[in-house]
């Protein structure tokens, strides 16, 4: 019993101190932002390995998500026989929630896991130890660009998708379910509130989880234990520490953005 | 007693009093170092002394629990992050590994230093990259990348990229390890002929004796974190110690035993249950 | 080195996308037109219940778009509800005996003022207050009525 207190205690630590960490880091990263962005051209390589190369991935998953809302959103809602909602229903579901994490999660699992395995085998192969002793600041050189490139990239991955999404159940619902395409446009407008559930919730979850998975990314692949066990242990750690977070941020910003009815 | 603001002492590197501990080893125990001007200065010793580690410590990498280190005139404990960065801008610094950047061609690699701090222009970066990697003896491999170089070659391009910013001084860790018979005989004329055309200061941390023999004006020898012989490589030959000589001649028994500390053997082949 | 502008000119087709991707949605798919200022005037009503009607809920004539609502606040002296409304600058000629009263669209009920014009020569204009207001229908006092005129019968 004893020693089962002490495994908790020596978790909750453990986690406490990389927690403190991670915060250190991000101020860190914050403070070299303004000269990073000045080297805009490594920004803009990160942007497009991060960003860009995740495109695909985005809009086919858009596609089939916005899809499967059409099936469901009627589904659910035929048996109000309030079919003319289909098209809030889809768009609500996407922008509040769909939209931003499964984005954030798609993004941590294919750009997380590069990021954190690349900074990661540069520390294990002494390139970053290299770039110090070169009076190079591996921080500002190499983690702030990739840091950055993710903050920007995963909200417009993130409104990229709602819209792959949005058509993806147009397609459904409109094409082949037969919902009137009128009804399914100005319903979905008059429901669609810009600010509370475009701005607030699409954009601003999607800042916010892009920080919180580069950040964790970039800072388990810089702290990672330089040898090809310690890499892989990051990179696990990298996707399942995002995923959590990206999960916990998505309520905190749910319940401290909820207006009520 | 050089004051600190001397430079132009005969030391290049003065280290004295160095203590530091890593968890319960005690790896340096008041050790004392000078690195003589314009020499080859080897550090030697079995694997395992810290000798990396001081190297590190030279570098302003790793901080010391205790000691004075005074790196051409500059006290390196007391320098902020920014001034030991300027420092480092005089020292070149060849990792064991080469530590390449992967995704950069070896233009690209010897390149980075000066792009980085440096605002010359393109023409001249060129022609500073390719007289480098023709002082190393690469210059026709400016366009391959460092998964296409072998081992030797990883390790002459880190050299050229060492010496880009035209340091005063040079470490070399373990330079000479994994190498074949060429590639060693290649960096060792490296190391003599960089460092006296160039007019650096090299230092060098290997446990190749022959090869270190060969290349060095005086080595130290270190064991236990402390310093056990000091000279000449002819001195060095020459020393009576016992532990020096199973060093230098690579006994396989002596002062260092063949066998890892045991209980008696018989008593263990036939004692049936585990000791 | 040679890919560079290719990655540049992914990265910023790339961005350019996700900015588009922005605006249709923003334009297309949300009620961002009841956040532009159509120019008008401001009237106020004051109701006994508003039930759920919201800031930014439509006021509309025969169905028509005609304002929104501002603000809804409640007034401490009489605690009725007191409902600023902006009524678009293309609709000056509203009578000021019109009536104003909470409806209930569709199932899943928005709530939103419709005004019932009235046969006043005058007209609504800046700061004017609607007399005539009909509160929204809650459902319990409803229930309430039907069952109160079901057994007021047996009351007697």
């Amino acid at each position: 019993m004893i020693s089962l207190l002490r495994e908790m205690y020596y978790i909750i630590l453990g986690f406490l101190e990389g927690f403190g960490a991670c915060w250190l880091f991000l101020f860190r990263l914050l403070r070299y932002t303004p000269s990073a962005l000045l080297r805009w051209r490594l920004v803009f390589q990160q942007i497009y390995s991060v960003g860009a190369m995740s495109l695909v991935l985005i809009i086919v998953a858009g596609l089939f998500v916005g899809m499967v809302l059409g099936l469901e959103s009627y589904n659910l809602l035929a048996r109000f026989a309030a079919t003319s909602a289909v098209g809030s229903g889809i768009a609500l579901s996407l922008y509040r929630e769909l939209g931003p994490v499964i984005t954030a999660l798609l993004f941590a699992g294919r750009a997380g896991t590069a990021l954190t395995s690349e900074i990661g085998l540069m520390r294990a192969t002494e390139q970053l130890a290299g770039m110090e002793m070169m009076a190079v600041d591996p921080v500002r050189r190499i983690v702030v660009p990739r840091f950055i490139a993710g903050a920007i990239s995963v909200p417009l991955l993130t409104v990229i998708f709602c819209t792959i999404g949005i058509l993806g159940g147009y397609l459904l619902s409109v094409m082949h379910l037969g919902v009137d395409e009128g009804a399914f446009w100005s319903q979905m407008r008059v429901n669609v509130d810009l600010v509370e559930d475009v701005i607030e919730s699409t954009v601003i979850k999607g800042i916010v989880f892009g920080g919180a998975i580069s950040l964790l990314a970039v800072y388990e692949g810089f702290y990672a234990q330089p040898t090809a066990e310690g890499v892989s242990n990051a990179t696990t750690r990298t996707v399942v520490n995002s995923a959590l977070a990206v999960l916990v941020l998505d309520y905190i910003l749910t319940s401290a953005f909820f207006h009520g009815a | 007693m050089v004051s600190e603001t001397d430079s132009g002492s005969e030391n290049v590197i003065e280290i004295s009093g160095l203590k530091y501990r890593r968890g319960e080893k005690l790896i340096f125990d008041r050790l004392n170092i000078n690195i003589l001007r314009g020499k080859v200065t080897a550090i030697m010793g079995p694997s395992g002394t810290g000798k990396t580690t001081l190297l590190r410590i030279m570098t302003g990498q790793v901080l010391p629990d205790r000691g004075r280190i005074i790196v051409d005139g500059r006290n390196i404990m007391r320098l902020t992050a920014e001034q030991l960065f300027e420092l480092r801008k005089e020292m070149g610094f060849l990792f064991q590994s080469g530590a390449l950047f992967t995704d950069n061609s070896v233009y690209e690699n010897v390149a980075f230093p000066l792009r980085e701090h440096t605002k010359l222009p393109e023409s001249l970066i060129r022609q500073v990259v390719l007289i480098k990697l023709q002082a190393v003896g690469l210059r026709g491999a400016w366009n391959l990348m460092p998964t296409e170089l072998s081992g030797g070659m990883s390790r002459r391009v880190a050299l050229a990229r060492a010496i880009a910013l035209d340091p005063k001084i040079i470490f070399y860790d373990e330079p000479f390890t994994g190498l074949d018979p060429i590639s060693m005989g290649v960096i060792v004329r490296l190391i003599r002929q960089l460092n006296d055309s160039l007019g650096l200061t090299s230092i060098i941390v290997s446990h190749d004796v022959e090869e270190v023999s060969s290349v060095s004006d005086h080595s130290y020898l270190i064991s236990e974190g402390k310093v056990v012989a000091y000279g000449t490589p002819q001195e060095l030959e020459e020393n009576k110690s016992a532990w020096v000589r199973q060093f230098m001649k690579g006994l396989s028994d002596g002062p260092v035993p063949f066998h890892y500390p045991a209980p008696d053997l018989a008593k263990q082949l036939f004692a049936g249950e585990q000791e | 080195m040679r890919q560079t502008r290719t990655i540049e000119i992914s990265t910023g087709a790339f961005i350019i996308l996700g900015f588009m991707a922005l605006v249709f949605l923003a334009t297309k798919t949300t009620n961002i037109q009841t956040y532009g200022d159509h120019g008008g005037y401001t009237v106020s009503a004051s109701f006994n219940n508003i039930g759920g009607l919201k800031p930014r809920a439509s006021v509309t004539i025969a169905g028509v778009a005609v304002g929104r609502v501002l603000a809804i606040k409640l007034d401490p002296k009489n605690f009725n509800a007191v409902v600023t409304l902006q009524i678009y600058g293309s609709y000056q000629q509203i009578p000021d005996d019109s009536t104003a009263s909470i409806l209930t669209s569709g199932i899943l009920g928005e709530q939103y003022i419709g005004l019932d014009p009235g046969g006043s020569d005058t007209f609504l204009k800046n700061g004017s207050t609607i007399q005539y207001t009909q509160s929204a229908l809650v459902l319990e006092k409803l229930i309430g009525q039907f069952f109160s005129k079901a057994t007021a019968p047996g009351a007697k």
